[in-house]
């Protein structure tokens, strides 16, 4: 019994090497990826998905562990930021080592979500949702007319290598820059992801289900929510305080609803039901922003896309399909699952292409300078105005649909089976 | 000794109608008070208004000697007062273990901590697996309460009831819409879990209230009629009347 209860204890959280391994394989990787990606876009694309994770994790410390859902997540990111690139140009900065910087954002995300929480987190839902989208459009108003401090359009521009060096480092580099930001991404994620474990962070998902018992176990909903809600704005800070770093520049898009209902998407996305959730969406987003985007202009539209079909048909996301498979993967039937998954994720990525290559034609036809009808497309060149490409990709589109769709009831019986530890057998 | 809780002149009106029509009781320490009555008559609201889940339109209640005029749930909670709901109330989406966790941590002295790691309180593990234990739900731990059957869940309502230590327990009709060895396993979890405590309970199944109560007070269209031991109650000619007469015999 002794020996037995010491295992519980352990698989529930405490320092063991089971749950110590995710944490120490992401720091080796996040060591390594400069490695792997040596171009300076690709670290540039992977400072902005560190930053982008950390937002998202403080997003989901409101919406997925505290049942908040928030339409105003970046003003407390922007105003960390901002807060951040006005240290860089006052004198003092010159004492101050670059990295402690986002700690100063964090500390005031921190202060402005004291101010807003305190009648914010009164009520979740709906009343919780509406005072944050008055206060994002309020502050985010701001912008154009407090310029002191929001710098009116043209937002406010530092430059990080003034302050003193910090073990000789200038952050000159994009590299240098790379390791502060994976190094704050780090300690941020792991002390959201501690923070999940403390009995505030417990009581913020028994909040989350049912406030009204939660108050009848001596909780006051409220300052549960206001707590969480605090946290969340001294990370949504530090993330401003990295962006800062990492751009130099802070405007009002950082403060903007754009901003806040992108994060939204990006959490959702990733799921909001599991804590490396937002960190899936926003390595996908933040790869699809980049890459998706230098290859179509209308790459918005297919990541609109792909949000519907999440919130439609995978609403635990991305995250939430993953660990779905672990129970296939423990019962050793998931090789039940590889032919069914081929014969019918194929067909549909087949289907996707076709349609998207329809909407890409239909949108070089009618968008493109008068007289070019070349365009290039999955490393294919061709006129849009010949009949072919149309037929080939409407042909793709229905019969990738048709092939999907008739082995689909297969790949949905394949994942009953392998569901059930005598899957093999029946 | 001043009475676990104290109800005088207590009134409650929704609107122009009058729920609660002046009620005056008294419940010692230690003692099993049921509330009965027909449908309608207020046992929930008087339940609601005592742990401050409606405030309350004259009157006052107190715990303890100490008036709770004025105070919220979780402040009443604190000072010792837990209560159960008619319809299920527990934390769907999470563990089974972890709802008589989460019951238990005010109790302990955690409050608002963010700086104490919960799985590393070998206190907490232990309190929540004794109280699941004692409700017969260790064999469902892991489990999300949401997809415990109701009786199941019934039990883990009344875990995180008592989880807190509470002296004065509150039951809104703990045994509905069970059947009858459902009833038998939940009077016989009430009876251990609820010893040397105060218990008050509504009811409406009259073999478990005779069975469990030292006192009975019968509640009708917002007025105690009738309060005393269940042999003066059942004897009662106006309770008779009233509602005892027919719920007697429909359980017969």
């Amino acid at each position: 019994m002794q020996s037995l209860e010491k295992t519980q204890t352990r698989s529930d959280g405490g320092v063991s090497m089971k749950s110590a391994m995710p944490w120490i394989f992401s720091a080796v990787m996040l060591v390594l990826m400069p490695f792997i990606f040596q171009s300076n876009s690709a670290i540039t694309i992977m400072n902005q998905m560190a930053i982008t994770i950390v937002f998202a994790l403080s997003y989901n410390m409101l919406l997925g562990q505290g049942g908040m859902l928030s339409f105003g997540h970046a003003v407390y990111m922007g105003v960390g930021g901002f807060v951040c690139v006005h240290v860089m140009n006052w004198e003092i900065f010159g004492s101050i080592p670059l990295p402690l910087l986002p700690l100063l954002g964090g500390v005031f995300g921190m202060i402005l979500a004291s101010m807003v929480g305190y009648f914010s987190t009164r009520k979740a839902g709906t009343v919780f949702a509406m005072i944050s989208l008055g206060v994002g459009e309020l502050i985010a108003a701001c912008s154009v007319i407090i310029v002191v401090f929001f710098g009116g359009e043209e937002g406010v521009s530092g430059d990080r290598t003034y302050g003193i060096p910090f073990f000789g480092v200038e952050f000159l580099s994009q590299i240098e820059v790379y390791y502060l930001t994976a190094g704050w991404l780090l300690i941020s994620a792991l002390l959201m992801y501690l923070f999940s474990r403390t009995p505030i962070g417990r009581m913020a998902n028994a909040v989350r289900d049912n406030p009204e018992r939660a108050e009848f176990l001596g909780y006051s909903s409220r300052w549960v929510r206001y707590n969480s809600f605090v946290a969340a704005g001294f990370f949504a800070g530090i993330a401003g305080g990295l962006f800062a770093i990492n751009y130099e520049i802070l405007t009002e898009e950082n403060l903007n609803l754009t901003t806040s209902g992108s994060i939204l998407l990006v959490t959702f996305l990733g799921g909001v039901g599991v804590f490396f959730g937002p960190v899936v969406g926003a390595i996908v987003f933040t790869l699809l922003q980049t890459v998706l985007s230098l290859e179509t202009e209308i790459w918005s539209l297919y990541v609109g896309a792909l949000f519907v079909a999440t919130v439609m048909f995978f609403p635990s996301g991305l995250a939430g399909v993953m660990q779905l498979h672990i129970a296939p993967i423990k019962l050793g039937t998931w090789r039940l699952l590889v032919m069914p998954y081929i014969i019918t994720l194929v067909p549909a990525i087949i289907c996707i292409l076709g349609l998207s290559g329809l909407i890409e034609v239909l949108f070089h036809a009618r968008h493109a300078a008068i007289g070019e009808t070349e365009m290039t497309l999955f490393w294919v060149t061709f006129q849009h105005t010949e009949i072919l490409p149309w037929v080939v990709f409407a042909v793709m589109a229905v019969v990738g649909f048709w092939l999907a769709r008739k082995n689909a009831p297969q790949m949905m019986d394949a994942w009953h089976r392998a569901n059930k530890p005598d899957g093999a057998d029946t | 000794m001043t009475a676990a809780l104290e109800i005088q002149g207590l009134r409650k009106s929704f609107g122009q109608t009058e729920i609660i029509r002046g009620i005056d009781l008294s419940i010692g320490r230690g003692e099993r008070h049921a509330i009965i009555g027909p449908n309608g008559a207020g046992k929930s609201t008087l339940f609601n208004l005592i742990t401050a889940r409606f405030p309350l339109s004259s009157g006052s209640i107190s715990l303890h000697g100490r008036n709770l005029q004025g105070l919220a749930p979780y402040q009443i909670n604190r000072l010792g007062l837990s209560r159960s709901f008619q319809i299920t109330n527990i934390f769907p989406k999470m563990s089974v273990f972890e709802n008589v966790r989460c019951a238990l941590l005010w109790a302990q002295g955690y409050r608002y901590s963010f700086w104490n790691m919960v799985s590393r309180s070998r206190a907490l593990t232990e309190g929540a697996e004794a109280i699941l234990d004692q409700i017969n739900l260790l064999q469902r731990r892991d489990l999300p309460a949401g997809v415990l059957s109701y009786a199941e869940q019934r039990a883990l309502e009344i875990g995180i009831t008592i989880a807190g230590g509470a002296d004065v327990i509150m039951l809104d009709e703990p045994t509905a819409g069970m059947s009858h060895s459902e009833t038998d396993y939940i009077v016989g979890l009430i009876r251990t879990v609820t010893e040397g405590k105060t218990l008050v309970m509504v009811e409406h199944d009259m073999g478990v209230v005779f069975g469990l109560a030292d006192r009975i007070s019968v509640l009708v269209y917002g007025e105690i009629i009738a309060t005393g031991k269940p042999a003066d109650v059942r004897a009662n000619a106006r309770v008779q009347e009233a509602y005892l007469g027919a719920a007697l015999e429909a359980d017969h």
